[in-house]
């Protein structure tokens, strides 16, 4: 059991991880997307990106599970051009928890960009600077906190995540277990003591990660 | 210097700015009241924003031609901008932001313009370590002279560069400004809705009203000259000084 715990424990934290690394670069080229230009077919991206948010992570899920699965769009392809599975496994997962954080990152990202100033960004171009520099040494740095706070929620939301996670991984034994699912799993086996314990790991997880944003965060302003 | 403006036509919320204008003086002053179009033509000259219309050469080089599908980027220009709000780099200290330019940091600048030469005209040397928000409204100006001025620029752009300050700090930074045409030689289009500034720096002022230009001449010949402080003088019509921001 406590063997369980850790590696359960790392994984979990390890998924976050690559799960948040994973939507970064995306997430940022999205939000300054929506952030600083005007393009045919924002509006309908704009509410696609936050649709996770609020349908339940259950139906997101069964909508990932369909895409992803042997016979779905994306699933048949990567099955048998490149031979790679998808659901039951640890990529479900990453998956499944990158989709449902994506969203909280967009939003924090964008809203980042937005309050830097395009006047600066102007000046920047008036020295000599390409959008590319403007972008790297200007925007981006100005918007540091924003990007922090983004990738800590996602993280945080990944971290947590079970309804969509459930639905295109499963439930299994040391490929897909996360601390949520094993809290669930050790309730409806009355297995208590474990709940208790996967939820103290839990709970201090989240906390180290918002007391690290915290310091971040504070660096940032300073 | 020579700023060749032809046929310029850009749409704006509630009229369009339209000029065709030759500037050969070493400082031009852009006069009229907020809203006439002045920020715009700035933008326009920096490359900041498209017109639909139009070209403009400055020495001789097309920045921008609407007939021949010529847009040249504001990074390639060669025109300083300095905004009102000066709009320095906060997550840079003040040396950062003078060396911003690749210019400052290559130190390939024009002859005459040199990173000593800057601090020292501009009077930054005890302020490079220093953090953008600890400095003052008018170091913060002075800070962006020096940072435009270090990317060599042949043409400067002013913006208001005095609106945001009170009187006292007015009468500080102007001098800085005039030293800065009389060392550097870089020519300027200086906007102001503040016949003073106009009147001290400029050899030619262009007047605007709802995007056109309206007179045109020496200020000697547009401004009442009067014998009292130059913060008193008499206005050419009856603009608000105010500054609203949305010129």
């Amino acid at each position: 059991m406590s063997s369980d715990l850790w590696q359960i424990t790392w994984f979990t934290a390890w998924v976050a991880v690559t799960s948040t690394l994973v939507i970064l670069p995306p997430g940022i080229a999205l939000a300054w997307l929506l952030a600083r230009r005007q393009w045919p077919g924002k509006s309908l991206v704009e509410t696609l990106v936050a649709l996770p948010l609020v349908i339940p992570p259950v139906a997101t899920g069964l909508i990932l599970l369909h895409l992803f699965g042997r016979r779905g769009l994306i699933g048949h392809w990567l099955e048998n051009s490149l031979g790679i599975e998808i659901v039951f496994t640890w990529k479900a997962v990453v998956i499944a928890t990158a989709v449902m954080s994506f969203p909280l990152l967009v939003r924090t990202v964008r809203v980042a960009f937005e309050n830097v100033s395009p006047r600066v960004e102007h000046v920047a171009r008036t020295l000599g600077a390409g959008p590319w520099r403007v972008f790297w040494t200007i925007t981006l740095p100005l918007a540091r906190q924003g990007v922090i706070a983004g990738a800590v929620l996602a993280f945080a939301r990944a971290l947590g995540e079970f309804g969509a996670t459930v639905m295109v991984a499963g439930f299994i034994p040391g490929k897909t277990e996360t601390l949520a699912l094993s809290i669930y799993h050790s309730v409806e086996l009355g297995r208590d003591g474990e709940a208790v314990a996967f939820l103290a790991v839990s709970v201090a997880l989240a906390f180290a990660a918002v007391w690290c944003s915290e310091r971040l965060l504070r660096r940032a302003t300073a | 210097m020579s700023l060749e403006i032809s046929h310029l036509r850009l749409p704006l919320t509630s009229f369009v700015l339209e000029l065709d204008a030759r500037l050969d003086a070493p400082v031009t002053g852009l006069f009229g009241a907020s809203g006439a179009g002045k920020t715009s033509l700035l933008e326009t000259i920096a490359g900041l924003r498209r017109p639909v219309d139009g070209r403009i050469s400055l020495d001789g080089t097309v920045l921008t031609d609407s007939a021949a599908r010529i847009f040249r980027p504001p990074e390639s220009r060669g025109v300083g901008f300095v905004p009102q709000d000066s709009a320095l780099f906060t997550h840079l200290n003040v040396r950062e932001n003078l060396c911003y330019s690749q210019r400052a940091r290559s130190h390939v600048t024009r002859p005459g313009i040199s990173y000593e030469h800057v601090l020292d005209v501009l009077n930054l040397g005890s302020l490079v370590a220093r953090r953008i928000g600890s400095l003052s409204g008018g170091e913060r100006q002075r800070v962006a002279f020096g940072r435009a001025l270090l990317a060599a620029p042949h043409l400067l752009l002013l913006d208001e560069p005095l609106a945001s300050l009170d009187r006292e700090l007015k009468d500080q930074i102007l001098p800085y400004l005039r030293l800065i045409r009389d060392e550097f030689k870089i020519p300027m289009l200086l906007v102001s809705h503040s016949a003073d500034e106009i009147v001290a720096l400029c050899d030619d002022v262009l007047v605007l009203e709802l995007g056109r230009c309206v007179r045109r001449g020496p200020p000697s010949g547009l401004f009442i000259v009067s014998p009292r402080p130059h913060h008193e003088l008499a206005k050419p019509t009856d603009l608000s000084p105010l500054n609203d921001g949305s010129a």
